[in-house]
């Protein structure tokens, strides 16, 4: 096989090719560090590329697969991935995408890294990001914009946009992401890529550096869904080192997905549009698409039904109070004493004036405008108003699901109001940046799993739509059965996937670095 | 800093009422911290004992340590507590270089325990009854030492060092009503009340309870209200008090410091202020201010806890006596007069006899030894009895007096070895070469010696003028250096007197 | 319109412990306004009965066994100290001047 068609297999049938003997984990983690050569000059998904480390370990994961022991491998053994740079490495370092963090090396891993690690993948580097996860565009990020493969003026969404861009752009078959406001679902949709935020509890945020602590949540970035949930198998289940970590067991994400793929698999199946996110304030195009998805799914059986969630209007403005508020303390730790930046005012100063200068120094303006603004909603006076109200929302919202669910077994909405806007396009105006999210608040509210995949491009601007699906807590595994089950017929009128047809991008030449 | 005026303390009485409230923190000692899996031991090399929870490193998230869960519990309940069907950890948001998330999780307005109080008995027997408001789980904060300046104080330090084996190390912090008509005894019932405390904790065997180490610490708030006003006046907060006698002196201070600026016109600035045990004096510490806005709010990292009707049963049925009914049954088991037993009870000793007679010794002995020397001792030095010496070195101790290894003199010396870290009170003996000699061959030596010295004595003794035997049993004792039992020298003495050829 | 005025935002900004040069300040001040604004109308849903949502996924007594795990050593934790000083992680003074 050559390196072109090694980047171009799903991590499915990467993993399917390395069982079998018929490619080496060295030569597949290799086509993957020359595509990001190659293509990260203009992309920069990355912030960080592992390659000895990836050719090392992948070099002893071949050893493991030729012994006795190879065996016992885990079905996506060998496999290459990305890391989105929130996300805690002992041997890379760990920015989330912010000045203040510049080089820092953690002394540990985070659970999900650790998981990936014992599960034989092979971590590749880390991914770009909005500061701290803070954005819906990676222009937030403090070492420069990632740009989207489909077109590289616009914006690989955010706050993820690396690891969107690094699977949409071949560097890497997996990723993972975190999704706190969308930050998985929507650079999945406009890159035209996959995203899956679990069950709130579902996978561990140990060692994924904290923005919300009641809204984040860890989850698989791909190209296709069943990639998506073969991850998902490997990051999820219970970790006592997280208090908010649900300690069930799970169903195989990846049966799911390949129930998916079954005939009739949509047959009965009930799936609600959400009437307060469909219409006004979406682009012509997304509707569009969004509409033909639903009547695929109906001519394969599924029934669709309006759905009223009344107070999911008021879900971006209980977002933007809890998790500014929750951010506000988070980030204190970020302070010069024990990791990170460090910033001397001129002459000196006490310890607390050092701690402002590098806070100030090592902070970006979005960073700052939500410790502030989440420093005013839990002062003395303002709580009750405003982070209170903001909880008493989200009991709202949840009620709204609540009896959605009691209706149907699935929702569905567009991943994001519109395609890939332009980068600079609305960085002055935060509220603009901040209606992206629209669409996937509401799931991290609620706490339910949300998952997006690419519905085609829209027909004025030929840039991909993402759908979005949701299920009850709990229930992630129905959503790698419908979106399945849709990326298949969508994918058999498509006559292939949507990113095949992506713009070829220019390769520099590859320096044998 | 000039000495600040003072009112006479008889006299602040007759002007002010004083008004009292507690802040007990209790560390809990249990293996682990509050909220990481770290050794609960903060002695030993700096940053040894600190996972990535304890650094407040990026990503770290508290793990809520189920055996504090149960202490605070069966404290709660030793304290006449409610346990509350649903409590919350919240953050208390603030800067300081000790807290290593800069916020301290905490329990803000769902506390696990609430509502209860605690009977103190004062010195001469009265019992005061002290409302308790709450009791709630925390972690503690790191180590900070400060290195340059003259004092080795914040005040003019160059620059500071943190250590975070101490951070997340769990506590208890116990917090009193506003505790009116202590008047003149309020000194004492402040060192009772913070006595009391440590006697329950250390019945429930949930903390070492070491004032001087730090398990125990006081905030001591008052103020002073002019009689007849019915106006509460401004509070201090008193911190830094690390013995039960500076609890007292304490109180004392801040009562007389008060009410001479409020006599003389000023106002009290609502401060905390720091207890300073070598000058007997509180120092001013951070105002109160609009940055203590510590924006609380529910710990999203951690969920609720709701103990089980059953596990508070369990935890109730296995509560140790109340301190009340303790001190009726070890009065009587020791059979003290109601004033050795007062005197026992006010020493802050309780604890120490019991651990003391529990280790053998008689009660009467082990009274002695504690009221006693150990409790000058430990006046001298201005530091807690129990600090200097353990209930089985005084036990051991006791042991070896009345095997007539020791005398009470020797003793004393011995005690002195222990207490500057020689060792056991029997490797003292030994290595300071103090027993009672018991071979009666080196003692008629000397004894022979020092009669044949002083024939007129020798035939004084003779003659049955037994009192003359004293000049040579000072002799002979003075040659032992000591080292002798004086009663058997005189009977030595008087059976070779008896006996030497003429 | 927003009653945010520029004082508070200072005061914010000291709470938060970030140095904000006057234009920050004054370009922070639009903002917030704005933001607030826009997310005030959570206060008018927020009826007094209704319960709050702290955690989307509603557990109880998630506890941890009072048992030793690993601890870093002292050069795991130092080691990404800005500066360090006998095992320790050193700041400047605490305070100014003397007070
Ligand atoms: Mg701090
Ligand atoms: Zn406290």
């Amino acid at each position: 096989m050559t390196s072109t068609d090694l980047i171009r297999l799903t991590a499915a049938e990467l993993a399917d090719s390395l069982a079998a003997g018929d490619v080496s984990s060295v030569d597949a983690t290799r086509a993957h560090l020359d595509r990001i050569d190659g293509v990260d000059g203009d992309i920069h998904a990355f912030l960080h590329v592992a390659r000895d480390a990836a050719l090392a370990r992948a070099g002893e994961i071949d050893r493991i697969r030729a012994s006795e022991d190879g065996s016992s491998l885990g079905p996506l053994a060998g496999v290459p991935l990305a890391i989105k740079d929130v996300l805690c490495t002992l041997d890379m370092p760990s920015t989330a995408g912010s000045r203040i963090l510049e080089g820092w090396i953690p002394p540990y891993d985070a659970t999900v890294v650790r998981k990936i690690r014992d599960a034989h993948l092979v971590p590749l580097g880390k991914t770009n990001m909005d500061e701290f996860a803070m954005g819906s565009s990676t222009e937030h990020s403090a070492y420069g914009p990632t740009r989207n493969p489909w077109d590289l003026d616009r914006i690989p969404g955010g706050s993820g946009g690396g690891s969107a861009a690094a699977v949409s752009a071949f560097e890497a078959p997996l990723a993972l992401g975190s999704d706190t406001g969308g930050s998985i679902r929507q650079p999945a949709a406009v890159t035209g890529s996959v995203g899956m935020k679990p069950t709130y509890g579902g996978v561990s945020r140990y060692g994924a550096i904290a923005l919300a602590s009641s809204l984040d949540q860890v989850g698989p970035v791909s190209r296709t869904v069943l990639d998506s949930a073969l991850l998902h198998d490997v990051i999820g289940g219970h970790d006592p080192r997280d208090s908010t970590s649900i300690p069930d067991t799970w169903p195989s994400m990846a049966d799911a997905a390949r129930a998916g793929q079954r005939e009739g698999a949509l047959k009965g199946m009930r799936v609600g549009v959400v009437k307060q996110l469909t219409g006004d304030g979406f682009q012509s195009g997304v509707t569009q698409r969004f509409t033909e998805a639903l009547a695929v799914l109906e001519s394969a059986g599924a029934e669709v039904v309006e759905i009223s969630a009344p107070n999911f209007e008021y879900a971006i403005a209980a977002y933007y109070l809890i998790l500014p508020a929750e951010a506000s303390s988070n980030l204190a730790k970020f302070d010069s004493v024990r990791f990170g930046l460090r910033v001397n005012p001129p002459g000196g100063g006490t310890v607390e004036q050092v701690m402002s200068a590098t806070r100030d120094a090592g902070f970006g303006p979005e960073v700052k405008r939500r410790i502030i603004l989440g420093t005013y909603a839990l002062s003395a006076g303002y709580y009750d108003a405003y982070y209170g109200s903001a909880q008493k929302v989200r009991t709202l919202i949840q009620r709204d699901f609540d009896n959605a669910f009691g209706r149907v077994d699935v929702l569905a909405t567009p991943s994001a109001p519109t395609t890939a806007f332009r980068l600079g396009e609305k960085l002055d105006d935060p509220l603009a940046m901040y209606l992206n999210d629209l669409t996937t608040i509401p799931a991290n509210l609620a706490g339910v799993p949300g998952i997006g995949l690419p519905i085609g491009l829209a027909p004025e601007d030929g840039l991909p739509v993402g759908i979005q699906f949701m299920a009850p807590a709990r229930s992630d595994a129905r959503l790698y059965t419908v979106g399945a089950a849709l990326e298949q017929l969508l994918e058999e009128s498509w006559g292939g996937s949507l990113l095949s047809r992506a713009p070829e991008l220019a390769t520099a030449t590859v320096g044998g670095r | 800093m000039a000495a600040p005026k003072l009112m006479d303390f008889d006299r602040a009485l007759e002007l002010f009422e004083p008004v009292l409230g507690f802040e007990v923190h209790v560390e809990l000692n249990t293996k682990t911290k509050m909220f990481s899996d770290a050794p609960n031991f903060f002695g030993g090399e700096p940053n040894t004992n600190v996972t990535p929870v304890d650094l407040g490193l990026p990503g770290s998230l508290p793990v809520v340590n189920e055996q504090a869960v149960r202490y605070s519990i069966s404290l709660g309940l030793a304290l006449g507590c409610s346990i509350a069907e649903s409590s919350r950890f919240a953050r208390k948001n603030y800067f300081y270089p000790d807290l290593a998330k800069n916020y301290q999780i905490s329990q803000h307005d769902e506390p696990i325990a609430y509502r209860g109080s605690v009977d103190v008995e004062l010195p001469d027997g009265r019992t005061v009854t002290v409302p308790i408001e709450r009791a709630h789980m925390e972690e503690d904060a790191g180590k900070l030492t400060h290195v340059g300046g003259s004092t080795g104080r914040i005040q003019g330090a160059e620059y500071s060092l943190v250590d975070y084996n101490r951070a997340g190390v769990p506590l208890v912090e116990i917090v009193t009503d506003i505790i009116y008509g202590a008047e003149k005894d309020a000194p004492e019932l402040a060192k009772a009340y913070v006595s009391t405390i440590r006697d329950i904790v250390i019945a429930l065997g949930i903390s070492d309870a070491k004032m001087e180490r730090g398990n125990l610490r006081c905030d001591a708030n008052i103020s002073l209200s002019p009689r007849g006003s019915g106006i509460l006046g401004t509070r201090t907060e008193t911190k830094n008090v690390n013995s039960l006698r500076s609890v007292e002196r304490a109180i004392r201070y801040e009562i007389q410091r008060q009410a001479a600026i409020l006599d003389a016109g000023g106002t009290i600035t609502q401060e905390t202020r720091h207890w300073h045990e070598d000058t007997g004096r509180t120092s001013a510490g951070r105002p109160k201010s609009d940055a203590d806005d510590y924006r609380y709010f529910p710990e999203p990292d951690l969920l609720p806890v709701q103990p089980s009707t059953e596990l508070i049963e369990e935890l109730r049925q296995a509560l140790p006596e109340a301190p009340a009914l303790r001190r009726r049954r070890l009065r009587e088991a020791w059979g003290f007069t109601e004033l050795e037993f007062r005197d026992v009870v006010n020493s802050g000793l309780l604890n120490e006899l019991d651990a003391t007679v529990a280790a053998g010794a008689s009660p009467q002995a082990a009274r002695k030894w504690w009221t006693g020397e150990i409790a000058r001792l430990a006046n001298v030095a201005g530091v807690d009895s129990a600090s200097l010496v353990s209930a089985e070195q005084v036990a051991q101790l006791i042991e070896l007096i009345e095997a007539g290894t020791l005398t009470d003199r020797l003793a004393r010396q011995v005690l002195e070895g222990v207490i500057a870290g020689e060792g056991s009170p029997a490797e003292v003996v030994d290595s300071r070469g103090l027993a009672v000699v018991s071979d009666d061959g080196a003692l008629i030596a000397a004894i022979d010696e020092a009669l044949a010295a002083q024939p007129d004595v020798l035939a004084k003794i003779r003659d049955g003028k037994v009192q003359a035997a004293g000049a040579v049993i000072g002799a002979v004792m003075k040659a032992m250096r000591g080292s002798a039992d004086a009663a058997r020298v005189r009977e030595l003495v008087l059976e070779r007197a008896n006996s030497a050829p003429e | 319109m927003s009653e945010i005025s520029a004082e508070q935002v200072a005061h914010l900004a000291m709470l938060a412990r970030i140095e904000l040069s006057p234009e920050e300040i004054a370009s922070l001040t639009v903002e917030l306004g704005s933001i607030v604004d826009n997310v005030a109308k959570v206060s008018a849903v927020a009826t007094p009965d209704l319960p709050a949502t702290s955690h989307p996924i509603p557990l109880v007594n998630v506890f941890r066994p009072d048992v030793v795990g690993e601890t870093l050593t002292q050069e795991q934790a130092l080691s990404g100290a800005p500066e360090a000083h006998d095992g320790r992680f050193r700041v400047s003074a605490i305070l100014g001047e003397e007070q």
